[in-house]
């Protein structure tokens, strides 16, 4: 990694003989061709923004955690109070783990449906075939749309009878369920968690598909006319010789779908503000340190338990990162 | 024997053709069911739809853009499609032009540190937003911002503030593609342009950057739908309703207009409409702004 640190150990005399440095002059010649205003203002480049990004995300993350600790509540000074609020959290605030289960549940549908179901359709349309644009181009389209219009629509799809949801309408007109006992999909606790799961699966797949359908346009072609000529099938040639290949884009998929399900909010907090049966880690932070209480200290507490579970899939990133890296 | 066998082959590949574009159509129909039913909806007069005994799934008798003149009318639709504009268009330039710096500090110098500092940029852009809102939230209020750059002497309730975080914010991921990106460029560009004693400010400017328009056009596409859609940001850091974007402002609105679900779908409709156009147009570059990230590095 270092080209500098030999360098620094060579005795000075040997150094302005010339002797030895080849190697290291030759890496250093970058250096060697920039001026002092140069390595200024790219210093300038990098360090300014570095420095925001630094205080703006990863100072907050750091903030949160030391505020976790405190009951602060947004005036006064500080007071420590250890580990009250995880206590407090994890063995008496009713809302807690319905909210870690949800999230639970959303990353679930998204491994166990949303997101093969996108890696499904990418490999369906990733052979020559007539309209297959066209497909993309409607699968991949919920996704352009912002989550906030993703929940109406769908409001549109689930609203109860009385508020002319067609789901409910169609079930009560075709005789399929009585006017009266037609679902509330938004508003009943044990369903509606699923129905939100629908509509972000609705906004996954295609998000999914077109990652691994760009994925899939990198494996070297040849790779499959050579499975193909030994004899295997499509899905012996998929499993056994694509896949393998995808590593890359298969971690990247794997990011994704759990980043995806951990920062799920807007639908839910559309619909109802994450309560009733949409709790989620992310509405009970904001709504207990921001949009109705200001319980600042316990609110962290929750964003620090966000904040560990979200390293899972960050830490496996970055290590394949890394691993690219260097080869 | 031969020649059956390649014909019942055939046959067969055929069949299963068949059989998978009939699942792409129903898939296909399914996905866009619920987009074809908001606009449906937006056209139909609600009085009709309240007096049928079959509500909604009655068939239209009239179909018009009454509800969309009446939330125009309502709601100060064009002053949110303003505040979007305003905090959309500098960010997504601010990004741009931001991360292109970084990425090119990175990607073009060896330095010891690049790695940590791609690390720290691209950790940070995976991180939920919900886990450092809090406090963002607070430093907003704590930051003084002078009077020609907020109105209220803070940084909270600002486009200026919504500026900032979502410029830092995408910064992250853009750093991580454009410096991927760069890689692929050829070094002895860059060297031919030292020696022929370019400083680093016009290497970066007039040799990489025009290089770099492609990804720059790509990233910029999706920059624009993803910062326009955003929803959780405006929400928090804005106090005041009429300086939401339109996505946020849907929030609020949709109390206003919550008795009549054909004005709802129309104000969806309206929403949603931008970022579809700005896709069917440029298709290509926003699914290649996505996949440069996954599928380089």
């Amino acid at each position: 990694m270092s080209a500098l640190e030999p360098q620094a150990a060579t005795p000075a005399p040997a150094r302005s003989a010339g002797a030895g440095v080849s190697t290291s002059a030759k890496r250093r010649r970058h250096y060697s061709l920039l001026n002092r205003r140069d390595k200024v203002l790219l210093a300038l480049m990098v360090g300014l923004p570095l420095a925001i990004f630094l205080v703006l995300i990863w100072a907050m993350a750091i903030v949160s955690i030391v505020l976790s600790f405190t009951d602060w509540q947004g005036y006064g000074s500080l007071h420590f109070i250890g580990l009250q609020n995880y206590i407090y959290l994890f063995q008496s605030y009713p809302a807690f783990w319905p909210a870690l289960s949800h999230n639970l549940i959303w990353l679930l549908v998204f491994v166990c449906f949303a997101t093969p179901m996108g890696i499904l359709l990418a490999v369906c349309l990733d052979r020559p075939l007539r309209g297959s644009f066209i497909y993309q181009s409607i699968f991949f389209t919920p996704v352009v749309l912002s989550l906030a219009v993703v929940g109406f629509i769908w409001e549109l799809q689930y609203s109860p009878l009385a508020g002319n949801g067609f789901i409910d309408s169609v079930l009560a007109s075709t005789g399929l369920m009585s006017p009266n006992s037609t679902p509330d999909w938004l508003g009943d606790p044990s369903i509606n968690i699923w129905a939100v799961l629908v509509a972000a699966s609705w906004r996954h797949i295609g998000y999914i598909m077109v990652l691994y359908l760009a994925g899939l346009k990198s494996v070297d072609p040849s790779l499959r006319e050579a499975a193909a000529i030994d004899g295997a099938n499509e899905r012996q040639a998929f499993f056994h010789v694509v896949f393998p290949v995808m590593a890359p884009i298969n971690v990247v998929i794997v990011v994704v779908t759990v980043i995806e399900s951990l920062r799920a909010f807007d639908i839910a907090y559309i619909i109802n503000h994450g309560k009733n049966g949409l709790e989620l880690l992310s509405t009970l932070i904001t709504n207990n340190s921001i949009s109705e209480a200001s319980l600042i200290g316990f609110g962290s507490s929750i964003a620090v338990v966000l904040l560990v579970i979200s390293l899972v899939p960050i830490v496996l990133y970055l290590s394949r990162v890394m691993r690219s890296e260097e080869q | 024997m031969a020649g059956q066998r390649t014909a019942h082959n055939r046959a067969r590949r055929r069949l299963s053709r068949v059989g998978l574009h009939l699942f792409l159509i129903v898939l296909a129909i399914i996905f866009l069911w619920p987009l074809v039913y908001a606009v449906y909806m937006s056209l139909r007069p609600y009085g009709e739809i309240v007096a049928n005994p079959t509500g909604p799934f009655s068939l239209p008798a009239t179909l018009n853009l009454d509800n969309y003149f009446a939330v125009w009318n309502a709601e100060n639709i064009p002053g949110y499609f303003w505040n979007t504009a305003v905090i959309t268009i500098p960010s997504v330039v601010l990004t741009l032009w931001i991360a292109s710096m970084v990425a090119f500090g990175i990607a073009k110098y060896s330095w010891r540190l690049n790695l940590l500092v791609l690390m720290i940029f691209t950790a940070g852009n995976l991180l939920p937003p919900q886990v450092i809102i809090v406090p963002l939230y607070r430093l907003y209020l704590l930051i003084p911002v002078p009077a020609p750059l907020s109105d209220n002497g803070l940084m909270y309730d600002q486009f200026l503030g919504l500026i900032l975080i979502h410029t830092t914010f995408q910064t992250g991921f853009c750093t991580f593609v454009l410096s991927n990106y760069m890689k692929t460029l050829s070094k002895e560009l860059v060297e031919a342009a030292m020696i022929d004693g370019a400083g680093v400010f016009t290497i970066y400017w007039r040799v990489i950057l025009p290089l770099c328009r492609p990804a720059l056009a790509a990233l910029g596409t999706l920059l624009f739908v993803w910062i326009y859609n955003d929803f959780f940001w405006a929400l928090m850091l804005f106090k005041s309703g009429d300086k939401r974007p339109i996505t946020a402002a849907l929030n609020n609105l949709s109390g206003a207009f919550f008795t009549d679900p054909t004005q709802l779908a129309a104000l969806s409709v309206i929403a949603a409409v931008p970022t579809i156009v700005l896709y069917l147009i440029l298709q290509r570059n926003f699914v290649r702004g996505l996949t440069l990230g996954s599928t380089k590095g």
